[in-house]
């Protein structure tokens, strides 16, 4: 519960002012908490008299903490290939295994998965739990999920990662459900608190408009899922050792209640936005389809991709895999071209950590001009064309 | 056919925005609305029992102004809706709320399929869906697009994978999550309106559902909010001024040291 002594209250209304939920307003000086409350405590952070205290009745840990052990990662293994996020996780696990002097282990599972353990070594894994088996050769919840929570029940790692994709966001909850454990959706930062080791674990909350550190201080393991292209991966290192071990589960744990009757590959965009060094994103400021085409002229001149905000897929004018943002995909190119795009928060967390962010607005108080490293306050329709000419002009030469 | 449909009312995310001046989201105005993936799960529900007869009860967890969607879910053609309100439930985790909808769904005459929205917009975990059917003990899909077959024994559907798609097909009862692909919401008729308006709504509290105060609300969440702060803009940004000409210029100069 969130108490506020109003005893020791002044009625200063900085908790009201505060409070990114609404929660508190102040009636005739005093403040009130409503259910909105979702007890994050940024009005405890900034009650200048320490009015206002968060009661937590704290379960006792259910079991010793201190049993569990290591980080792993999920290396999800999908069209004969290992997911880039894995790689990238291992990255992560590795910079967070070291701080906490323990063992990084990847989990690969699927059907014909000779060759690929030795590469997650090579990314940084120190173990690899191979489970090669034909029953997991499609993926189900069901046949997964057993397989990753037996082998969490058996090993206790502290901390699991998976990539945030369909297959991550779809098993993994429901190995945290069966584990008791706390999950963190979609994770953007993951930090190791110096106290205590505990999993900081940073994630946008209401379409990004605020960020929010989540902890699980009393269950193990802490359980995240993270973006592609959020985190980088370590250079590959062909000498690196590492130890592979089989696993092979019982065969009533890969059964699955969910029948896979065929699986489809649907043709993939020329350029995938989420691999292309250059990005080429619009907006709403390019009116139509005919400004759209300005974007393709220039992706094609500097061998980019091209990308849009959520306002230009929902006017059509470009599909939606090509959509960057909250409900989009998450980039990371070299150089990301804005173009008549405002910057709406839910847009700025799918492109903020590109390299060089170039952006062109006629409003000069957009916020893409917030995250731009380079802004252009200027007419799109002015300026486009005239670059055009110049990158065709480079061309030739 | 018994239906359950899983929705959350949720701040309709186009008017929540942070307030530039004090850092905080700006709020006022902003309306509550039905989760707009939800709908979609309410719209698939209706229409399997428009196909196959049978009933679709909705069902929310929230405070108690939470019952205006269940009434917007009852005028767009749900029969039954279950306000699950309780102040022991407020603060709930992804796990904890799956708990208590497990509790609640239990709780009902039966069920052949639970529908949920693929994910919430103020939240956007996804992780409510998976993990009440696990809770539940029932087999699932997640992001499930098309419906193309459902009998009372099995339903056949294609599922969402990140680079296409799956056909699979699973017993009931069974689990959905729905991505908006699945078809168009429609708007309640005026039938439905009035309906909804005289409808009786059923309250479950943490003592109906005999839920163990342990696993509830913030208490029962194994996870933690430690910190909130306004996401970090980047200060290394350079305004190219100047003519039309100039600016070109200066771009195009700009893009040959990135492109070189």
């Amino acid at each position: 519960m969130l108490r506020i002594d109003l005893d020791i209250c002044i009625g200063c209304g900085v908790c009201e002012e505060t409070c990114s939920f609404g929660a508190i307003t102040l009636e005739d000086g005093e403040p009130r908490v409503d259910d909105s409350c979702n007890f994050c405590g940024a009005c405890v952070d900034v009650c200048e008299v320490e009015a206002i205290t968060i009661e937590r009745e704290e379960k006792a840990a259910r079991a010793d903490l201190s049993e569990w052990s290591g980080v792993w990662v999920f290396a999800e293994f999908r069209n004969k290939r290992i997911a880039p996020v894995a790689f990238e996780l291992l990255g992560a696990g590795r910079r967070l295994a070291d701080q906490l002097g323990v063992s990084l282990s990847a989990v690969l599972m699927g059907s014909g998965l000779d060759g690929h353990a030795e590469s997650l070594i090579g990314y940084g894994a120190d173990t690899v739990y191979r489970v090669d088996h034909p029953a997991l050769a499609h993926f189900t919840d069901d046949a997964y999920g057993n397989v990753l929570e037996d082998l969490v029940r058996e090993h206790k790692p502290e901390i699991v990662l998976a990539g945030a994709t369909a297959i991550g966001r779809s098993f993994i909850p429901r190995v945290a459900t069966t584990v008791d454990a706390g999950l963190t959706a979609d994770c953007t930062g993951l930090e190791i608190r110096e106290e205590d080791g505990a999993l900081l674990q940073t994630r946008p909350a209401f379409g990004g408009n605020i960020m929010a550190t989540i902890i699980c201080p009393h269950t193990r393991p802490q359980m995240a899922t993270v973006r592609p292209m959020v985190m980088r991966p370590n250079e590959f290192d062909s000498d690196r050792q590492g130890e592979i071990i089989d696993v092979i589960p019982d065969a009533n744990r890969l059964e699955s209640r969910v029948r896979v009757l065929r699986s489809v590959m649907e043709e993939q965009d020329k350029v995938n936005i989420t691999e292309a060094d250059i990005v080429v994103a619009g907006g709403r400021g390019l009116e139509n389809e005919k400004g759209f085409a300005l974007l393709h002229e220039l992706a094609d001149l500097v061998g980019g991709a091209v990308a849009a905000s959520r306002a230009a897929v929902d006017s059509g004018w470009v599909s939606y895999p090509h959509q960057v943002g909250q409900t989009g995909k998450t980039v990371c190119p070299k150089v990301y071209i804005a173009c008549g795009i405002s910057g709406a928060i839910q847009h700025v967390v799918g492109m903020q950590s590109s390299d060089t962010i170039i952006a062109i607005n006629k409003d000069p108080d957009a916020p893409i001009f917030d995250v731009a490293t380079c802004g252009v306050v200027g007419d799109i329709f002015e300026i486009l064309p005239q670059l055009l000419e110049k990158l065709k002009a480079r061309k030739g030469k | 056919m018994k239906i359950v449909v899983c929705i959350k009312q949720v701040p309709d995310a186009k008017d929540v925005r942070l307030d530039p001046k004090t850092n905080t989201l700006a709020r006022e105005g902003v309306a509550s609305i039905m989760n707009p993936y939800d709908r979609h799960a309410l719209e698939a529900g209706v229409c399997l029992k428009e196909q196959y007869g049978g009933t679709v009860t909705v069902l929310t967890m929230g405070p108690p102004q939470a019952e205006e969607v269940l009434r917007d879910a009852v005028a767009c053609g749900a029969d039954e809706a279950i306000l699950v309100s309780d102040r022991a439930f407020a603060g709930a985790d992804t796990w904890a709320t799956t708990y208590t909808l497990a509790k609640a769904i239990e709780k009902l005459d039966g069920y052949d399929l639970v529908l949920c929205g693929k994910q919430a917009i103020d939240g956007d975990t996804a992780q409510v869906g998976p993990g009440l059917a696990q809770r539940l003990n029932i087999p699932y899909i997640t992001y499930a697009r098309k419906i193309n077959e459902c009998t009372r024994e099995v339903i056949r559907l294609e599922r969402m994978t990140d680079d296409g798609y799956d056909e699979v097909e699973m017993d009931l009862p069974a689990l959905l999550t729905v991505v908006k692909e699945i078809n168009e919401p429609r708007i309640p008729s005026l039938k439905g309106k009035m309906k909804a308006k005289k409808l009786q709504i059923t309250t479950y509290t943490a003592a109906d559902l005999k839920a163990d105060p342990n696993c509830l609300g913030l208490k029962g969440s194994p996870t933690q909010v430690a910190r909130v702060f306004s996401p970090e803009m980047r200060g290394d940004r350079s305004m190219i001024t100047g003519t039309v000409a100039e600016q070109v210029e200066q771009l195009f100069e700009k893009l040959e040291d990135c492109l070189s």
